[in-house]
């Protein structure tokens, strides 16, 4: 399981960064949502993955008593996941402002000379 | 000590949005309640700043969770004076949005908004877990995000996809960081983490880590090959949102790094190395692109990139006296970079334009707006006894101390640029006369009185706190010692995090 993590997590930050140096503004969008992505199965893979345990102490405990899934990193997982959807979303609905105006996806016409404003 | 009024500022902000969209498309009330909003934060702020200053660093636990288990908030003697000077800030650009702004731009939320973005640098000061940092920094781009692109102009939306991609991808970087740092040690509290990072064995990993927060700070503040995104973006939105950016928002990835270089990975030597070269390249390009630039607000942006590699210097000599230059110098930076792009707005409403070839003559027209003028951009040349000299005093010092002649090389070269651009600036737009075929549009002359009075006062009050840091100069040398011996020696921090 931990192996196949590996690689999925190597995989969503090589594709999110090669889509990020691409120009084009729907890419660099993908490439920011895969590694978002990337990021929290990263967390989610450090916090050491345990199988069927959950975080509950037995009524006759005060403590546990053997090894206990961690459930920090799904609480930071859970915030990261609601924050970057905030985030995409603005950021799509920018783009699609920007690609109205601009009338291109390169993200180097994004260009325009000196313009004014108070 | 555990006192709930920390968190004071962070909810006056919050308190007065909430108010504020409550009355929403009610653009009279609204700038009644920024303006008071922000007065009574400012005020509970430097209420803060006197306890902490006679009783030592406070804290506060979230829902009585214990730290490190709970989030904690901590104010020490560097999280209250950011708070009081980014009080200061919020309470000059209130007053000068209540009458710069367009009605449009109100009319769709700027004022709520702003607060939500204050709230969040307030949070950030003060929090002392470092995934409710990443969290306050979320909030930070979020509404940052919104002030650049109200107004919807295609020059301002074409800077917004720079930042924000920026942005996110930092915060990208912050959390990765903060993921490895969980995994090898297991805590988020940064006091906890301050001791629990010696204890892993393997520290080449920490290295690494440390790396991620570099990228990520290092994006937020702009340093040298990250901060390509400020000058692009800074000159297109409005003065008053131009000004809380170009005075708060870099500086609070300058607070970051200060925090987490002093309490979690304690520089070593290839990190020390690494931002030294970092910080001499950030001046040297800064330095450079501010030649180069005709309009005012690019050539402030650039000169912010310049003045972060002062900074940067600063930490990456780590050493007292060093940091002290370095936080007396972010002191001096909110309170002359906010009031920069107030001026560059000043300028904008009295002349119609930014740009330098196109200016001139306002020394003889309105000499007292110019005078005014002239002392702030003075201080940020740093003629002595102004607030801009005092520090480089102490980074000379210790670039001397370390023999880091080099730095002092850059140092010298990089405030000899400033001198240079403002001089420049200075002649060009005040004292030459107006070029022949421009034509003046002087919104400024036809405004009401009390407006043309919400307009220069907030560039008063700013340059008067940067006057009182410059003739001041000795207790904020103290609170600067302060600082700096808090950042060097941690165990009160962590002492008043996790008791004994």
């Amino acid at each position: 399981m931990e192996l196949l993590l590996v690689f999925v997590i190597g995989l969503l930050y090589a594709a999110g960064v090669y889509l990020i140096l691409r120009r084009s503004m729907v890419k660099l969008l993908l490439g920011i949502m895969l590694l978002g992505n990337g990021t929290n199965i990263l967390i989610f893979l450090l916090g050491t993955i345990t199988k069927g345990k959950p975080p509950v102490i037995d009524e006759a405990y005060k403590v546990f008593q053997e090894i206990y899934a961690d459930p920090i990193p799904q609480a930071l997982i859970l915030t990261a996941i609601v924050i970057s959807f905030g985030l995409t979303s603005f950021a799509i609905v920018l783009l699609k402002r920007v690609y109205a105006l601009v009338d291109s996806d390169d993200l180097d016409d994004l260009n325009t000379p000196e313009e004014e404003d108070l | 000590m555990i006192d709930n009024h920390i968190l004071a500022p962070v909810f006056v902000h919050l308190f007065a949005a909430i108010v504020q969209l409550i009355f929403w498309r009610k653009t009279i009330t609204q700038r009644f309640i920024s303006v008071g909003g922000s007065l009574i934060g400012l005020l509970v702020a430097m209420r803060l700043f006197s306890k902490v200053h006679q009783e030592g660093i406070l804290t506060m636990n979230a829902s009585d969770w214990d730290a490190p288990f709970g989030i904690v908030f901590v104010a020490d003697l560097l999280s209250v004076t950011l708070v009081v000077l980014t009080s200061i800030a919020a309470f000059a650009v209130s007053i000068f949005s209540s009458v710069g702004l367009s009605r449009q731009r109100m009319l769709y939320g700027y004022f709520p908004i702003f607060h939500f973005l204050i709230m969040g640098l307030h949070g950030a000061f003060l929090t002392g877990d470092i995934f409710n940092l990443y969290v306050y920094f979320e909030v930070i781009i979020i509404s940052s995000f919104v002030l650049m692109t109200l107004g919807g102009r295609k020059a301002q939306l074409e800077g917004a996809v720079k930042y924000m991609a920026m942005n996110i991808l930092a915060s990208t970087f912050f959390l990765t960081g903060i993921g490895i740092l969980y995994g090898i040690t297991g805590t988020l509290n940064m006091a906890d983490l301050s001791f629990k990072i010696k204890d892993v064995q393997n520290q080449t990993l920490v290295g690494i880590t440390s790396c991620f927060f570099i990228i990520g700070f290092g994006i937020k503040s702009a340093v040298f090959p990250l901060y390509y995104w400020l000058p692009s973006s800074y000159h297109t939105p409005p003065s008053a949102v131009a000004a809380t950016f170009g005075g708060l928002l870099t500086k609070v990835g300058i607070y970051a790094m200060l925090r987490v270089f002093s309490l979690i990975f304690i520089p070593d030597d290839f990190i020390c190395t690494l931002l030294m070269v970092l910080a001499v390249l950030t001046i040297l390009t800064g330095a450079f692109g501010a030649l180069i630039k005709t309009n005012i607000r690019r050539l402030f942006s650039y000169l912010i990139v310049c003045h972060i590699g002062f900074m940067m210097g600063g930490i990456a000599m780590f050493s007292k006296i060093a940091l002290m230059g370095a936080v007396f110098y972010l002191i001096h930076d909110i309170m002359v970079k906010t009031n920069m792009f107030l001026i560059a707005g000043v300028i904008r409403q009295l002349r119609g334009t930014m740009d330098m070839e196109k200016l001139g003559g306002l020394y003889k027209e309105y000499p007292k707006i110019s005078l005014l003028i002239a002392l702030v951009l003075f201080s940020l040349v740093g003629i002595p006894p102004l607030s801009g000299f005092w520090p480089k005093i102490f980074l000379f010092q210790e670039a001397f101390t370390q023999h880091q002649y080099f730095f002092v090389g850059v140092l010298i070269f990089g405030s000899f640029i400033t001198l240079f651009v403002i001089a420049k600036m200075w002649s060009k737009v005040f004292w030459k006369d107006v070029p022949e075929n421009v034509e003046i549009e002087d919104k400024f002359a036809s405004m009401e009185l009390y407006r043309k009075i919400m307009m220069v006062l907030p560039v008063g009050i700013l340059a008067a706190a940067t006057l009182y840091i410059g003739l001041n100069a000795e207790s904020i040398v103290k609170i600067s010692e302060q600082i700096a011996t808090q950042l060097i020696d941690t165990r009160p921090y962590v002492e008043a995090v996790l008791g004994n």
